[in-house]
């Protein structure tokens, strides 16, 4: 199983990591960077396209010229080293960043034909089309009901008792939690177990009926039982919703994903169908990355 | 054995002994504390107990209607300027016949408390037929005579009480028509000259009056300002100086405070000397700095994921915080007010600046009413030459430390009783 992240990607860090094995610091000397983004970037029918993003904390540029696109109703499994940015972008396609006040985001990006960064766009209505669900299970200190049910609540989603109930029992069903917790939906949602805990999230998410979910790393907390059931409601959700997934777990995303994207240090380096990156490689790093030679 | 097990087992006495050590200091700091805090209850209830009961002398006292001087027992004008303390007169002297010349009669006089008077006043008002009527009684006995009865036999050598004086009271004494009893005036009355007549609940009232100033002016306006500076000022040397504004007020000495008050509350703003509307704004200047620092705090202890999820979800700032921050900062925040206004219940200095050191007597009846304080009352008191308010004084301390623990425990059982776990 993968390890979990130890740093979010909040904090800045040094571009090179202290630990660096020699072989590598060899890597590093013997491989240049690709000009552009090796594989197939692009698709046709794109949910979300990103071009030439760059993120700044303060000074240090923690991505460099990205462009990619997330087909509709696909999953694409953003994977590459820690510290190597791909966080950094999954919150930029929310806006989270907003929240960092030296984080500044350049370039264009936009969800069907709407700019995120246009100054006109209301970030509480891009943030009910594009959800996301975070590393670490964070359900709110209140009833598994009232946790489902805040995003419809503060939208205004549901004007009587009876619509509200259906999109919680809706909503819990598809995340496969209604069964466990349908007798005790008022107790409160921490008092779940972890796995039980990301679901309710996830469910909390897809309730305001998103058009694309992103999920930071959403089993590394997680037991493997527990990240089976994940995975398999990824599977499920991604007919109806497009899914963009970080993750460290190489294993998971070619489980999960039908578009891998491979990021080192702040850049894509390759992006292809989930089984060319892992089965043929094109960069040096890539292959270095997926057969375990660091990361 | 290996060299690493051998240096292991070495240093380990050692670094047990130092762990004893290390108990052994706290554990006498926690003596330490506790000791201090045994001595200063047992000084202060030791002092203080006797004065919940005062001295009641039995006579048989005759509604006389030459002696009150009133000629309509229903005009309540005559009524209530007559001469009760004339009753009180015919009674001692009946029962001390032989009392004879100026300075004894003076002296017998003085056995009873000018406030049996007015209850003798009462007590015909209330029943009109006892005009004319004899009535064994209970009497309030005066400061002196209650010292003499609660002292000890060596202290009664002490005395202020001449030898006449001292004979009249074992004659009481010996004829078991002298008793303790409950101190009422202490929770009814406001402040007196007469210690067996002053009570605190004038004090009470006022200090009541001007923590419900306090508290109203000091939690919203400080849980506005910690969330504001927390939530949405934005990070700039303008913030900056004004959190080390806030932490430097937390610093500035009390009386200032009055000063301010004085001057610019009273001075400019032309409100009224002494009253709790000015104390609770005062009151609150003090407070503010720690409700806004304890504020701040509870929020920056919300979870940073609790807010990520709720943003997530696209909730506006403000839902943000009125939906999740505030609920979970609501425990800490009330702490730090009821803290705050436990420190204001006890504070002196900036109250006497605004002429809440008074004499007032008159229990007050609302915030614009003159009054005084507790802390305040127990330094007038403290300040008092008659040897009863040593007891009155100690009394009065009972009374405020019972308020500040009972605040403090409400802040202990809010606490436990909203914290939420996450």
């Amino acid at each position: 199983m993968d390890t979990a992240e130890k740093f979010d990607d909040k904090t800045p860090r040094s571009d090179t990591p202290a630990s660096q094995s020699e072989g590598e610091q060899a890597m590093e000397n013997s491989t240049r960077y690709p000009e552009q983004t090796i594989g197939s970037p692009y698709v046709d029918n794109a949910k979300m396209s990103m071009r030439d993003v760059d993120v700044f904390y303060g000074d240090k540029q923690a991505i460099h010229g990205v462009s990619l696109d997330i087909g509709k109703n696909e999953v694409v499994a953003l994977i590459g080293p820690s510290g190597c940015g791909k966080s950094t972008f999954l919150r930029c396609l929310n806006r989270m960043n907003d929240t960092i006040d030296i984080c500044q985001v350049k370039g264009s990006l936009h969800l069907e034909d709407q700019d995120l960064y246009d100054p006109k766009l209301d970030v509480v209505e891009l943030r009910a089309r594009v959800g996301m669900v975070f590393q670490k299970p964070n359900p709110f200190p209140k009833s598994i009901y009232d946790n489902v049910a805040y995003g419809p609540r503060i939208h205004g989603l549901a004007n009587k008792k009876y619509d509200l109930d259906e999109i919680v029992e809706t909503s819990l069903q598809k995340a496969g939690l209604w069964n466990e917790v349908k007798d005790r939906l008022h107790s409160p949602g921490t008092g779940l177990s972890g796995g039980q805990q990301q679901r309710l999230c996830i469910a909390r998410t897809i309730a305001v009926s998103p058009e694309v979910v992103l999920m930071d790393e959403p089993c590394s907390a997680l037991d493997p039982i527990a990240t089976a059931k994940i995975e398999e409601l990824i599977a499920e959700l991604s007919e109806s919703y497009t899914i963009a997934i970080v993750t460290h777990s190489m294993q998971q995303a070619a489980r999960v994903s039908n578009r891998t994207a491979y990021f080192h240090l702040g850049r894509l380096v390759e992006m292809n169908d989930t089984e060319t990156v892992f089965t043929k490689p094109e960069h040096d790093l890539t292959e270095a990355y997926i057969t375990g030679r660091f990361g | 054995m290996s060299k690493t097990t051998e240096q292991v087992r070495k240093s380990l006495a050692k670094r047990y002994r130092a762990e004893k050590m290390f108990k052994a200091y706290g554990m006498a700091a926690i003596g330490f504390g506790l000791l201090a805090l045994v001595l200063l209850f047992t000084d202060i209830i030791g002092k203080g107990h006797s004065a919940f009961f005062e001295t009641y002398v039995q006579m048989d006292v005759t509604f006389d209607e030459y002696t009150l001087d009133i000629m309509d027992v229903n005009d309540d004008e005559e009524l209530n300027f007559a001469n009760y303390d004339g009753l009180i007169r015919d009674a001692l002297r009946e029962k001390f016949p032989g009392v004879d010349g100026r300075q004894e009669k003076r002296e017998l006089y003085g056995l009873v408390s000018t406030g049996a008077g007015y209850e003798l006043r009462d007590m015909l008002r209330a029943d009109r037929k006892l005009l004319g009527q004899t009535r064994t009684l209970w009497l309030l006995a005066d400061d002196d005579v209650d010292v003499y009865v609660k002292s000890s036999s060596d202290d009664r050598l002490e005395s202020r009480l001449s030898e006449n004086q001292k004979t009249w009271i074992q004659t009481f004494e010996a004829e078991d028509k002298l008793e303790l009893q409950w101190n009422k005036s202490l929770f009814t009355h406001g402040d007196s000259r007469e210690p067996e007549l002053a009570g605190i609940w004038g004090a009470v009232m006022g200090s009541l009056f001007t923590m419900i100033v306090t508290l109203l002016l000091s939690f919203p306006i400080g849980v506005a300002a910690a969330i504001y500076l927390e939530e949405f000022a934005p990070k700039n040397r303008f913030t900056d100086f004004i959190e080390v504004n806030i932490n430097n007020l937390a610093a500035v000495p009390s009386i200032i405070f009055g000063l301010l008050g004085l001057a610019v509350i009273i001075g400019l703003f032309g409100m009224p000397r002494s009253v709790p509307l000015v104390g609770g704004i005062v009151l609150t200047l003090m407070t503010l700095p720690t409700i806004i620092i304890s504020s701040r705090a509870a929020i920056k202890a919300v979870p940073p994921s609790i807010r990520q999820a709720a943003m997530g979800l696209g909730a506006s700032n403000m839902q943000v915080v009125l939906h999740h921050v505030l609920p979970l900062a609501l425990p800490g925040m009330l702490t730090g007010a009821i803290i705050g206004m436990a420190q204001a219940l006890g504070e002196t200095a900036p109250l006497l600046m605004i002429g809440m050191v008074a004499f007032i007597v008159d229990v007050p009846g609302g915030p614009l009413d003159p009054s005084t304080v507790l802390p305040v009352q127990i330094y007038l008191w403290a300040d008092s030459p008659e040897q009863s308010f040593v007891a009155l004084t100690s009394a009065a301390i009972m009374v405020l430390l019972t308020f500040l623990i009972a605040m403090n425990t409400l802040a202990v059982f809010l606490r436990k009783r909203l914290e939420r776990r996450w």
